[in-house]
């Protein structure tokens, strides 16, 4: 298979087949949160996309150079935490101070997946992963498939803000308005994604 | 011996690397991110922290700002009035003023009206049943909305939604009300009717045309339900002592910075659509007989001629005629005129 073939299989796979929220169930909390309204789920979609970005390529770093070196493996979800807390932090101190206006669009959903599980969800998975031809993944590869599932995610938030906001329309009974409703249209949305399952490419 | 001792050491590496390796980075990413808050310091004026907790934090936007950060903002860095904000009133206005170090200019204080006396369950003509969407912004949309006079409420309630202040009930005829202590004039709701029915008025004038229609006069009375419409003859324009009232459109207008609040034109409308809250309990202008100095100035500040006398001879305000517009009170050089 071609590098382009397999960069294609990634993405295809971190958007549909195993994609974030529905069939691995990562970063449930953004997902009904910061669905209510469209724009602020493209705010947190594009700030989850740069976080996973970033946050897969400095994992990998750390994974290679620090722990496995060290055979300190079993250490990962702590190093990997405080990484990409770290990182988070620092990357929003420089868009405040160079960048206002991405950063009053940006700014108050980073430290919101400072911490939050679809992020470290992507650096521990990115360890595990195999191409193709059974190597592990290499640098371009863990960058390029947290960008993916962040792309993934970003799918999923404006899916589910776009049916949230045209249900705020409709008229329901009281006790099924609000979480109840986006609950059951979570797991709705999930069984439909069930369907990519065994996709084979 | 040796080998207890040999253990623990190694025990002692099984521990300590970890624990080295996972401090270190902890201690390298905080001094990065110490280092970095020095250098990437954005400095943020003290004064828009100062004003945002001023400032009521409704969020309702009468500012034209976005919210009350906003609205600090630009006050300290753009130069903003410092009266915009209609929730907070003049005690808003006042601490801000003392926290930016310039006198106050506190804004009027205003009310929301709506003009449109129909819209109740009983006062509105239908042009067919709406059951779609409860919004009035939905229900407009289907054959220009479904009560029969196109200007008038339509009674889904959408300026109650928009009231952030819980000013808006409806009365036991289905009307809107509004509460004018608990009006902020942050103008939510006039912004939310689609019809455009609701106005901010100044708070101390209680005369309101209660009717948007400018139909012409026989398809005005023919659509109302309330029987109250405006119907565009201009009594109340011609009536109107101080020229207040303007028709434009079939539709009678109050300019609030004329109008005296004399309630003349409620009087004189023929079909009922001026509402004069203070009907009944406007008080006469009284000339004390002690006071007056027979200056003339009362008299010819009345707009309806209700103060009669020679110069230097007491003046006397005639009962029947005087409106209670107060005007005399405010222009007597004696304070010699009394409200009773």
């Amino acid at each position: 298979m071609t590098y382009l073939g397999e960069i294609f299989v990634m993405a295809m796979t971190a958007i549909f087949i195993q994609n974030f929220i529905l069939s691995r169930f990562l970063g449930l909390c953004p997902y009904l949160g910061v669905s209510k309204k469209l724009d602020s789920a493209i705010g947190m979609g594009l700030a989850v996309i740069f976080v996973m970005t970033l946050a897969s390529a400095f994992c990998y770093l750390i994974d290679i150079f620090l722990l496995r070196r060290f055979g300190l493996e079993y250490l990962q979800t702590i190093a990997f935490i405080l990484t990409i807390a770290a990182l988070v932090q620092f990357v929003e101190m420089v868009i405040q101070k160079n960048a206002p206006a991405l950063y009053k669009s940006l700014g108050v959903f980073l430290p919101l997946i400072t911490t939050n599980c679809a992020v470290l969800g992507v650096a521990i998975l990115n360890t595990g992963m195999l191409r193709s031809d059974g190597t592990a993944y290499n640098f371009l590869d863990s960058v390029l498939n947290g960008f993916f599932s962040g792309v993934g995610f970003t799918l999923m938030l404006l899916a589910m803000a776009g049916i949230r906001m045209r249900l705020e329309m409709v008229e329901m009974p009281k006790s099924m308005k609000g979480m109840p409703i986006a609950l059951i249209l979570a797991g709705t949305m999930a069984l439909a994604f069930y369907g990519f399952m065994g996709f084979k490419i | 011996m040796s080998i207890i001792l040999l253990q623990s050491v190694s025990t002692l590496g099984a521990i300590g690397i970890p624990v080295l390796i996972i401090g270190s980075l902890g201690l390298i990413f905080g001094l990065i991110l110490a280092v970095a808050s020095k250098l990437f310091e954005v400095q943020i004026d003290p004064r828009v922290e100062e004003i945002i907790s001023a400032l009521p934090g409704a969020n309702c936007g009468a500012c034209g700002k976005a919210g009350c950060a906003g609205y600090a903002e630009n006050i300290v860095n753009g130069g903003e009035e410092i009266n915009k904000c209609a929730p907070g009133g003049a005690a808003a206005v006042a601490a801000i003023a003392r926290i930016m170090g310039i006198s106050a200019k506190a804004m009027e204080q205003r009310v929301a009206v709506i003009h449109c006396s129909s819209g109740g369950y009983n006062n509105t003509r239908w042009k067919y049943q709406y059951e779609g969407i409860g919004s009035c912004k939905a229900a407009v949309n289907i054959a220009g909305g479904p009560n029969s006079c196109s200007w008038g409420c339509l009674g889904q309630n959408d300026c109650m939604a928009a009231c952030k202040f819980d000013a808006i009930s409806i009365n036991e005829l289905g009307m809107r009300v509004i509460d004018f202590t608990k009006c902020t004039a942050c103008g939510a709701c006039v912004n939310a009717c689609p019809r455009g029915l609701i106005q901010l008025v100044p708070y101390n004038r209680n005369v309101y045309i209660k009717c948007s229609s400018k139909d012409k006069t026989p398809d005005a009375k023919a659509v109302c339900g309330s029987t109250f419409p405006c119907v565009g003859c201009g009594l109340c324009a011609k009536k109107c002592p101080v020229d207040a009232i303007t028709i434009t459109d079939n539709l009678a207008r109050i300019d609030y910075t004329k109008c005296i609040n004399c309630g003349i034109c409620a009087t004189v409308c023929p079909t009922k659509a001026i509402l004069d809250l203070l009907v009944g309990i406007r008080k006469k202008a009284e000339i004390d007989p002690e006071g007056c100095i027979g200056c003339t100035i009362c008299a010819k500040a009345c707009p309806v001629q209700a103060i009669s006398g020679e110069v230097k001879q007491l003046h006397v305000v005639d009962k029947e005629k005087c409106v209670g517009c107060e005007i005399c009170v405010s222009k007597c050089p004696k304070k010699a005129i009394a409200m009773v």
